[in-house]
């Protein structure tokens, strides 16, 4: 019998590794392993198609973004009008999402992937330029993308007429500098033109009015480092690989309370029961209390939804989001009110400062806060909350506003309790008043 | 590296290559895209974003100091002030802050006698928080001059400052 700590077959079945399949191929970062690895292969079959037939492909395989919204791939390249302006693809690797940690390893492990997916995605919308936007912080990451460009671009992959197909492609990273709000794809453009990162109105969207106002496609790291494996694998191959209405497989970044966190990739629609189980179960001597989906701006669920399938449409159902899977997992030891607080702490600090709502709604919620956590906290404060959040949401610029009152609302709806213990004077104040200024 | 008997204006010749190959990234007619690039290039010779790199990007891209100023005081990692030769940061986002960020923040405040965004008189040690940095798996972490420690403790991130 196997001890209780030990997966069962059945969950180690829902293990699908694909995009970190490689991961474990010791140095799969080097061009001469990647292309012992199938590198490559993608590339030159994706080369023999129509830019148009490699944008239907895309359609059809059901490839959901993995930056957080699950916007489909194929449609998105579709929207970039075929008009013989210049084009850009842009690689979103900001980031930046409390709990979001897969792409760095992804890029640490199997750059060429990300860079043989942003050839295929170029030569599809006929971009002759990519930029791949990195987390200034990410400075392994960025220096392991650049070097595997450069063995790239000596190998005839990138540069002028790839591999002999008349297909000229340039590829570039470009190194942030340390601001949440340069993920946001609009926020990320004005960055990347150089400028303050502040979000833009859309529509217009980023695909027809990108980089330097010209059509452009935006891509989280995952949803591109997937496309050389669609490509090998088929639209059918990647649509049996997940869930209904969600294709293929999903990076789980599972942090927290568990005995072993990490990236574990199943088939989308996995649940939050078997991620613990892959992870080794609960750290020892702590339960499962409460949990994010996908990243701190998605709602929190707690130890009752542990069997919703983890999906974009069932999450939805449970009334979370998706997100980017990042799954933080706390237990009974961890104070709700005390995570949010630091999130929307988060949240103030990286609020660029352009719309009301989010810039005095994130401040003044700190402040309430803080108020409850040192001991000071009035009844009303929860309605306070409650406003500032209907404040917020939908009335935002951009979704870091939209994301902010998540945590908030969701931890109001499950542990009205904690907050209550704390104002009523059953729980131990975090900090003393004069500390923080409380009034 | 440090250039440290540079003046005011006069930057070595390899910064300035340097800095040509970064405009190339860009397209012609749209080089300011090059500002952040060249802002982390300026603060790795200084030390911080000083007036002189502020000055030198300036010329390079053919827009004003107010409008560098305006774009370096927006991000973060740009330090206004010399930094110490070892920048350590500290993630208290809510994951790393559940699992001891704070008290390796605090341990090391109290060793190093210095706050948030301080530096140490000696000019070895500037501290921070950091807000997620996208290794959550491996909380608490910290960076040390963005270099990443997996699973810090107490005494371990007293090591890293010994
Ligand atoms: N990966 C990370 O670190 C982070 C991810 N997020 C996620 O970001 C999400 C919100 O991102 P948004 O970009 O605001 O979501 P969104 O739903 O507005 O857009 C998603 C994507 O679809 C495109 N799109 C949508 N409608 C379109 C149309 N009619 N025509 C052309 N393109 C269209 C957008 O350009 C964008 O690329 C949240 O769900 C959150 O989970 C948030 C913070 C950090
Ligand atoms: C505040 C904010 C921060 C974001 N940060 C990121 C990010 O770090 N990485 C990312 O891929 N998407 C991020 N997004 C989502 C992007 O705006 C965009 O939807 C995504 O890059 C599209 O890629 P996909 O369609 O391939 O998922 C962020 C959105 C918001 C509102
Ligand atoms: S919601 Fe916040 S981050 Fe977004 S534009 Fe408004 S102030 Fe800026
Ligand atoms: S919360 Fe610390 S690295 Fe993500």
């Amino acid at each position: 019998m196997p001890s209780p700590r030990q997966a069962s077959d059945n969950v180690l079945s829902k293990l699908k590794p694909v995009l970190t399949k490689r991961w474990l191929s010791p140095s799969a970062w080097r061009l001469d392993v990647y292309e012992e690895l199938d590198g490559y292969k993608a590339l030159r079959k994706a080369l023999r198609y129509r830019p148009g037939d490699l944008v239907e492909f895309m359609k059809e395989s059901g490839h959901r973004g993995r930056g957080g919204a699950g916007f489909p791939v194929g449609m998105k390249w579709q929207f970039v009008p075929d008009d013989g302006q210049e084009h850009y693809l842009v690689v979103n690797a900001d980031e930046g999402e409390p709990g979001t940690c897969k792409d760095l390893p992804l890029m640490m492990n199997d750059p060429h992937s990300v860079i043989e997916g942003v050839l295929i995605g170029a030569y599809a919308i006929k971009a002759s330029r990519a930029y791949i936007y990195i987390r200034g912080e990410a400075v392994h990451a960025a220096r392991r993308l650049r070097h595997a460009i450069a063995e790239a671009r000596a190998a005839g992959y990138i540069g002028k007429d790839v591999l002999g197909s008349g297909f000229d492609v340039d590829v570039h990273v470009h190194s942030g500098a340390g601001a949440y709000i340069c993920g946001e794809e609009t926020a990320l453009l004005d960055s990347l033109e150089g400028y303050r990162g502040q979000p833009r109105l859309r529509p217009p969207f980023p695909a027809t009015h990108g980089l330097y106002q010209k059509p452009s496609a935006i891509n989280n790291v995952g949803s591109i480092a997937a496309v050389p494996h669609i490509v090998l694998g088929g639209a059918e191959w990647w649509k049996g690989l997940g869930s209904e209405n969600a294709a293929g497989t999903m990076i789980y970044s599972l942090s927290g309370r568990v005995k072993n966190p990490g990236q574990y990739e199943c088939s989308l629609g996995t649940t939050l029961r078997e991620l613990i189980e892959l992870a080794g179960g609960m750290e020892e001597g702590h339960e499962l209390k409460f949990w994010t989906p996908g990243g701190s701006s998605t709602p929190m669920l707690t130890a009752e939804h542990q069997d919703v399938p983890l999906d974009f449409d069932n999450v939805a159902k449970a009334g979370s989001i998706l997100g980017t899977t990042a799954v933080m997992i706390f237990s009974d030891q961890d104070c709700p009110v005390v995570s949010c607080w630091r999130w929307i702490q988060f949240y103030h600090h990286e609020s660029c400062g352009k719309c009301t709502p989010c810039r005095e709604g994130n401040y003044w919620m700190v402040h309430v806060y803080e108020r409850i956590l040192s001991g000071q906290g009035k009844p009303d404060d929860l309605k306070l909350l409650e406003d500032a959040c209907k404040n917020l949401l939908g009335r935002s610029f951009c979704g870091l506003g939209d994301g902010a009152t998540s945590c908030v609302t969701s931890s109001l709806k499950h542990f009205r309790q904690d907050y209550e213990d704390y104002i009523e004077g059953r729980k131990q104040p975090l900090f003393h008043a004069d500390m923080i200024g409380a009034h | 590296m440090t250039y440290g008997d540079r003046k005011a204006g006069a930057w070595p010749e390899k910064i300035h290559e340097q800095a040509d190959e970064i405009l190339k990234r860009y397209p012609q007619g749209r080089e300011r895209s090059a500002l952040l690039p060249l802002l982390h290039l300026v603060q790795s010779v200084d030390g911080y974003v000083s007036d002189e790199g502020i000055a030198f990007c300036a010329e390079k891209l053919d827009i004003t100091k107010a409008q560098v100023q305006a774009v370096s005081t927006f991000y973060t990692m740009y330090k206004r002030s010399p930094a110490g030769d070892w920048l350590v940061s500290v993630c208290t986002n809510t994951l790393c802050h559940a699992k001891g960020g704070q008290r390796i923040f605090d341990a090391l405040s109290a060793e190093l006698e210095v706050g948030h965004d301080e530096s140490t008189p000696d000019g070895k040690f500037t501290l921070e928080h950091a807000e997620c940095l996208a290794a959550c798996d491996y909380a608490p972490v910290v960076t040390v001059n963005y270099e990443f420690f997996d699973d810090m403790d107490e005494e371990k991130s007293l090591d890293l400052v010994h």
